[in-house]
């Protein structure tokens, strides 16, 4: 299935939760924060959130800023 | 007076230092852990970003030491409320910590505070348990509304931001530390060390900045000069300077004068 994360198209397994999704890009869960369809998805959710086709996913984390 | 004697209060938790920095446009993530060391600051300010899926791309909190500073997450980029509050709960998300630097910007150009969306981002930031730090303009009924929905001190600019240009009207500045009893933290314009002195010789309880650290032409060294000169400014303020006068008064004695 495809889902939409930051905004580019990326293709993942069938039945796939945010967890799956985090391990297959090689993020680290502990400085991010994910968003599914702009609600935010708490840390201790993220093996049980599963994914829909065309769902959108945000994960963001901190960058330098002022 | 020691520095030890004289903390800084924000939102409950206590700092010993009073300079706050940004850790945006520096020449790389060495400068800036370096540039942070230097400048002693115990609150560091981050913007939240969507992560590079490109992982051999390093991240600013691979170089930092995390246990030693406050992330001061902000909301710079955001013109409206909602953007703001979005950008609020993803930061408490990422970081484990309820505290915001919240700015909500009025246009490009300027990058002057939209101080409309910026009171109604704030209302239910403080409703939804966040430490906010408002970035504002430097008008004191702005202010006090902000102080008034619970916010845990201000940030009125001293000029726009990045501009360099030094605390353009230290009147207002005045009027807002005499108007409002949270903490008054002049964020934006500071161009050297100087500019930070002033902000503190007004009574501010603190100073926040980045281009002026970052942009300097060796921005270690201009860390270090910031931090001394806040805490200089400090002393100064607690110590109490003389009163301008017109004319001389003569520092030698006039008894025993040669003649």
């Amino acid at each position: 299935m495809k889902i939409i994360l930051n905004g580019e198209s990326l293709e993942t397994v069938e039945g796939a939760s945010v967890e799956t999704v985090l391990k297959q890009l090689g993020i680290s869960r502990e400085r991010v924060a994910v968003e599914l369809n702009t609600d935010i998805v708490p840390k201790a959710d993220y093996e049980k959130q599963l994914l829909s086709d065309g769902d959108k996913i945000e994960i963001v984390h901190f960058v330098g800023g002022g | 007076m020691t520095q030890t004697s004289d903390k800084l209060i924000i939102g409950g938790r206590e700092f010993t230092s009073r300079l706050m920095v940004g850790n945006g446009k520096y020449a790389s993530f060495e400068q800036t852990a370096q540039a942070l060391e230097m400048s002693g600051a115990e609150i560091i300010t981050v913007a939240v970003r969507r992560v590079n899926l490109d992982r051999s791309k390093e991240s600013l909190l691979d170089y930092i030491d995390l246990k030693k500073y406050t992330l001061l997450p902000n909301t710079a980029g955001c013109y409206t409320a909602d953007d703001a509050v979005r950008t609020c709960r993803l930061a408490r998300e990422a970081g484990m910590s309820d505290f915001v630097k919240l700015e909500v910007l009025g246009d490009e150009k300027t990058l002057f505070p939209d101080n409309e969306e910026l009171l109604k981002a704030a209302k239910i930031l403080v409703a939804e348990g966040f430490t906010v730090l408002p970035y504002c303009s430097d008008d004191v009924i702005v202010c006090k509304k902000l102080e008034d929905l619970g916010c845990a001190a201000v940030m009125p600019l001293g000029a726009p931001i990045g501009s360099g240009l030094g605390i353009r009207n230290p009147y207002n500045i005045r009027i807002i530390l005499e108007n409002v009893s949270v903490p008054v933290i002049v964020d934006a314009g500071v161009g050297s060390a100087s500019d930070a002195a002033i902000a503190m010789e007004l009574g501010c309880a603190g100073v926040l900045m980045n281009t002026a650290i970052a942009g300097a032409q060796d921005p270690i060294a201009m860390a270090e000069a910031m931090k001394l000169a806040v805490i200089a400014g400090r002393l100064s303020f607690k110590a109490g300077r003389i009163p301008r006068k017109l004319y001389a008064n003569a520092s030698s004695p006039l008894d025993g004068l040669i003649n």
